[in-house]
């Protein structure tokens, strides 16, 4: 894998993403630098997904800049992006990674390797002839994870990885987050499990309703939060 | 009850002229029907994808085009085929292949709405994916048609139902020329009106067995897809 900084860092300067009027993104400024996983909270509705979206150029801004390593457009070759609700493609889990690795131009008669590889990675070998769609909840998750790692992304953007999933499944996407981000992979997650962003961040983005109320690493956001929300969300009070 | 008897033996001596007349019909409507497909499949599949002024008032058009009076389309056909018609130089009517063209006008809109509602609700499902991998237009068309194969596998045997149950367009175009044009059905019509019900009870029930094996046969597609590919 790696650790290119081709798209890094990606920089919001005061974006504004509006939807029906509505703006879902408010005068964001952040810098997602290469490091540490950086971990987006906040309650549902704050703007997490629409921020992971818009880093990934899927979403563009309504106002203000977005930029990847400089660049105002860059083709998503380097990034890669796990959807909250994953879609798997009517095929073999293999069948998946295949087309994951065929659609990041990898060669024909490198993408069998690469494959077993990934699904290793992921811990899925020996699921490749099964049909993704009936995989469990956890296994499709760690089989996007696999898909995401094929264009093998300088920067990877999870939303919401293990929401649904049971502890074990829970521990088995974290274990492989981490493993991600030890091979120089810039992580950029949402979540709005507080044990989960006190286990996985290096850095904590605090979201609310559009607007970043707290940025910077996570042991310090953990032991002096500087909002009231900031203190409610690790006292795990509800955030609404 | 004597005609029943009559008509199974006709079915189980293997009648020649019985079986001409199901070789025809099964030629005839595999031709329309695969013409059909080869229409109807990737323009269902361009409305799916594509969004352009008018777009809603096609598909209403097209869907309620899947209701066609087959008798209406013999009718389209048999004066665009016929001398005076813009098609007559082609000396189709009342041939095999003019029966091929009007069913596969019968068909054509069938398989073309039915592929646009599954590849629409496939992209529907697929679409944020295709997006995040960064697929292109025709790596989307060629995936959603492959991955959505076992339902188009039912929306063509139902296009071939539909042309080898109808007789409205065929006997117009076709004439029900004895040996040369005559199917199942516009036999049975003939037949029955002759009172010569054993032949069109033998030609029902090979159509009926027709029927239930292409049911069969969309039935196992739907089986093997969910078996295979979830």
């Amino acid at each position: 894998m790696r650790a290119s900084v081709t798209d890094l860092p990606v920089k919001f300067a005061e974006v504004v993403i509006l939807a029906g009027g509505v703006a879902i993104l408010d005068r964001v400024s952040i810098d997602l630098a290469a490091g540490q996983p950086t971990v987006l909270i906040g309650p549902n509705g704050s703007g997490k997904t629409t921020l992971l979206r818009a880093a990934m150029g899927l979403v563009r801004a309504s106002r203000g800049r977005i930029t990847w390593g400089g660049r105002e457009t860059s083709p998503p070759t380097r990034r890669a992006i796990v959807l909250q609700r994953p879609v798997h493609l009517r095929r073999s889990v293999a069948g998946n990674v295949a087309y994951a690795l065929a659609a990041a131009g990898v060669p024909r008669a490198q993408r069998e390797r690469r494959g077993t590889e990934l699904l290793s990675l992921v811990g899925l070998q020996g699921l490749g002839g099964r049909p993704a769609r009936q995989l469990s909840g956890g296994e499709q998750q760690r089989l996007s994870l696999a898909r995401a790692l094929a264009r093998d992304p300088a920067v990877l953007f999870l939303d919401e990885p293990t929401a649904s999933l049971d502890p074990v499944a829970t521990k088995e996407i974290e274990d492989i987050v981490r493993s991600i981000s030890g091979r120089g992979v810039k992580v950029v997650m949402a979540t709005h499990d507080l044990g989960e962003a006190k286990r996985l961040a290096g850095e904590i983005v605090l979201l609310h309703r559009g607007r970043i109320l707290e940025s910077g690493r996570a042991q310090d956001f953990f032991a002096a939060p500087m909002t009231d929300e900031g203190r409610k969300f690790t006292a795990g009070e509800l955030l609404v | 009850m004597q005609e029943n008897a009559s008509a199974v033996q006709l079915v189980l001596s293997g009648d020649p002229t019985l079986f001409a007349i199901v070789w025809l019909s099964l030629s005839v409507s595999l031709s329309a029907a695969f013409c059909a497909a080869v229409i109807g499949v990737p323009l269902g599949a361009l409305l799916a994808l594509t969004r352009f002024r008018g777009r809603e008032p096609v598909i209403v058009v097209l869907n309620a085009l899947m209701g066609l009076p087959p008798v209406v389309v013999g009718l389209a056909v048999f004066l665009a085929l016929s001398r005076s018609g813009p098609l007559g130089s082609w000396g189709l009517l009342f041939t095999p292949p003019a029966m091929v063209v009007a069913q596969t006008v019968l068909v054509t809109p069938i398989i073309a709405a039915l592929t646009r509602q599954t590849i629409e609700d496939l992209w529907v499902e697929y679409r944020d994916e295709f997006a995040a991998m960064n697929i292109g237009p025709l790596r989307r068309v060629v995936t959603l048609v492959w991955d959505a194969r076992f339902s188009l596998v039912t929306t063509l045997l139902a296009g071939f139902g539909r042309a080898a149950a109808e007789v409205g367009a065929i006997i117009i175009v076709g004439g029900n020329i004895e040996g040369y044009t005559r199917t199942m059905t516009t036999a049975i019509a003939l037949e029955t009106s002759k009172g010569d019900l054993s032949l069109a009870i033998g030609l029902g029930m090979v159509l009926i067995s027709i029927i239930i094996l292409i049911s069969a046969l969309a039935w196992g597609a739907r089986r093997a897809g969910e078996r295979l590919a979830g």
